[in-house]
């Protein structure tokens, strides 16, 4: 039945067999079990984050993935100006810090009965479950785009085998060759991804293959850190860059993988690589938990990260809704913090504080070329909201050595929020 | 203002007030964690909150800090260098 507890001190061996097999009598200071499900940003964090905040709970983290492949900076793999080892980092230093680990797939959750169903037919049960499962792609949402159209025509947008792929076949594609990328409509995981990415595929264009030529169909009229990447598009890749966006036609429709065309209401593209962006939803074990709505991401309480729609649960990273706050790494990091201590306080009968929230988001224009947007956030009206008169993005006036700056701090970013959390 | 009481909590680590946990998403809070940015953790209150208001007011130069610390009360500010100063260098 229950797996779990390979690596107990002999305080809390006491405590575990003094507790009944479901709901342990917090009250009597049995160790609470607090599950997280999903080792990324978010669930990675959270699991740390409990244990640093109280040593005495028994944290489990779901994972069946030994190695955890980052997206931010994979754009820079992409343009092969980067590793793919650079992106990977393993658990064994959340492992080393007491969290138990259970190497496999969540496959059901039962909120009635507070557990988790694992791919192997066990059972986990939990005080308090984190659910943190990041995103699935809708492989139902754009007609012809298929997981195995995925094979010809990659997302990319989970690192990974996808990040080469696309890498691999930009690297053979011949100068003169026209990549398309479709861009999906709001939300979706990292909104300056897409335009970070074709700013990347451009570099690598404007110095391996000059002939070529980067069109973006975009599903959107506006998107984050707009002017800023226009601006510099205009200074670095004025005919290299076309974006077309929904009110130009730009919404994908259909794509072809057979041919490599993405069709538009007005117009089919042949591709010579095509790099599809498909539209997002939460992880599929957020769906089978109840947690997800009908947009197939899941409400949560601004405070708590609780789940709106199931008691006992909560949600954090790309699969929530958090109001104004994006679904980044930053940003996961950030609610997982926030939850952990949430949950500390909800254990021991307490009630959480009103958090605060930050997020920072570095995109690179080039591999020297960086720009930011920053938020802060806090609960306002059932939601994470804005708190006004802060955050905003780098200025557009700003010289080359603030650019410069800012791509050094996206590197330092990068590197501090991996160290947290897997380091 | 109210005062705070944390000592109902016991064998954890400080509760962080609002806020401080997302800053050290780029100021370490942990002590494994190295960073390119100023770090904070160790570093005298009043010298965090001198410069928070400076970063604030537009007086000191910033890239993000200056959109970040306008997201921040006086008091909010105080507390966060406080949880700071008191963390092991």
């Amino acid at each position: 039945m229950t797996t779990r507890r390979r690596f107990l001190t002999g305080a809390a061996l006491a405590l575990a067999a003094a507790s009944p097999p479901f709901r342990p009598a917090l009250a009597q200071g049995a160790a609470a079990r607090v599950v997280v499900v999903g080792g990324g940003f978010a669930g990675a964090s959270c699991a740390r984050a409990l244990k640093a905040l109280d040593p005495r709970l028994t944290v489990t983290l779901i994972e069946p993935n030994p190695t955890f492949t980052a997206c931010p900076f994979s754009n820079l793999v992409i343009a092969g100006l980067r590793d793919l080892g650079e992106q990977q980092f393993t658990y064994g230093m959340v492992a080393g810090s007491g969290i138990e680990i259970t190497k496999q797939a969540a496959t059901g959750v039962d909120p009635q009965a507070r557990s988790v169903t694992l791919a192997d037919g066990a059972s986990l049960a939990y005080d308090r479950l984190i659910m943190a499962p990041g995103i699935d792609l809708r492989w139902d949402a754009l007609p012809g785009y298929t997981e195995a159209a995925a094979e010809r025509m990659p997302h990319a947008w989970k690192a990974g085998a996808q990040t080469m792929l696309l890498r691999r076949q930009l690297e053979a594609m011949e100068d003169g060759g026209l990549v398309v990328m479709s861009a999906p409509a709001n939300p979706f995981r990292c909104p300056p991804g897409p335009y970070e990415r074709a700013s990347l595929i451009a570099y690598f264009l404007k110095t391996r293959k000059p002939r070529s030529k980067l069109i973006l169909l975009d599903a959107k009229d506006a998107f984050s850190k707009q002017k800023l990447f226009q601006n510099a598009w205009k200074e670095l890749y004025l005919d290299l860059i076309e974006w077309v966006p929904l009110s130009a036609g730009g919404k994908v429709t259909s794509v072809d993988p057979a041919g490599l065309t993405l069709a538009t209401d007005f117009q089919t593209y042949k591709a010579a690589v095509a790099n599809v962006i498909p539209p997002q939803k939460a992880g599929r074990i957020a769906e089978l938990a109840g947690v997800a709505d009908r947009t197939g991401w899941c409400p949560i309480d601004p405070t708590t990260l609780e789940a709106k729609l199931q008691p006992n649960i909560h949600v954090i990273g790309d699969a929530a809704i958090a109001g104004a706050m994006p679904k980044s790494a930053f940003a996961a990091n950030a609610q997982a913090k926030v939850c952990a201590a949430a949950v500390v306080a909800l254990l021991a009968g307490g009630t959480p504080a009103e958090p605060k929230l930050i997020n920072t988001c570095y995109s690179l224009v080039t591999p020297n070329y960086g720009i930011s947007i920053a938020g802060v956030y806090r609960p306002a009206d059932g939601q994470l909201a804005d708190v006004p008169g802060a955050g905003g993005v780098s200025p557009l006036d700003a010289p080359a050595s603030t650019r410069a700056e800012e791509a050094l701090y996206a590197d330092g970013w990068f590197r501090t929020l991996t160290a947290e959390v897997f380091g | 203002m109210a005062v705070v009481c944390v000592a109902a909590l016991p064998a954890r680590a400080a509760e962080a007030p609002p806020g401080a946990s997302s800053c050290s998403g780029c100021h370490p809070a942990a002590a494994w964690v190295k960073a390119p940015v100023v770090r904070l953790a160790g570093m005298p209150a009043a010298q965090i909150v001198t410069a928070v208001w400076a970063f604030r007011s537009g007086q000191r130069p910033a890239t993000v800090m200056d959109r970040i610390a306008k997201g921040f009360s006086e008091a909010e500010i105080a507390s966060i260098a406080a949880w700071y100063a008191a963390l092991p260098q």
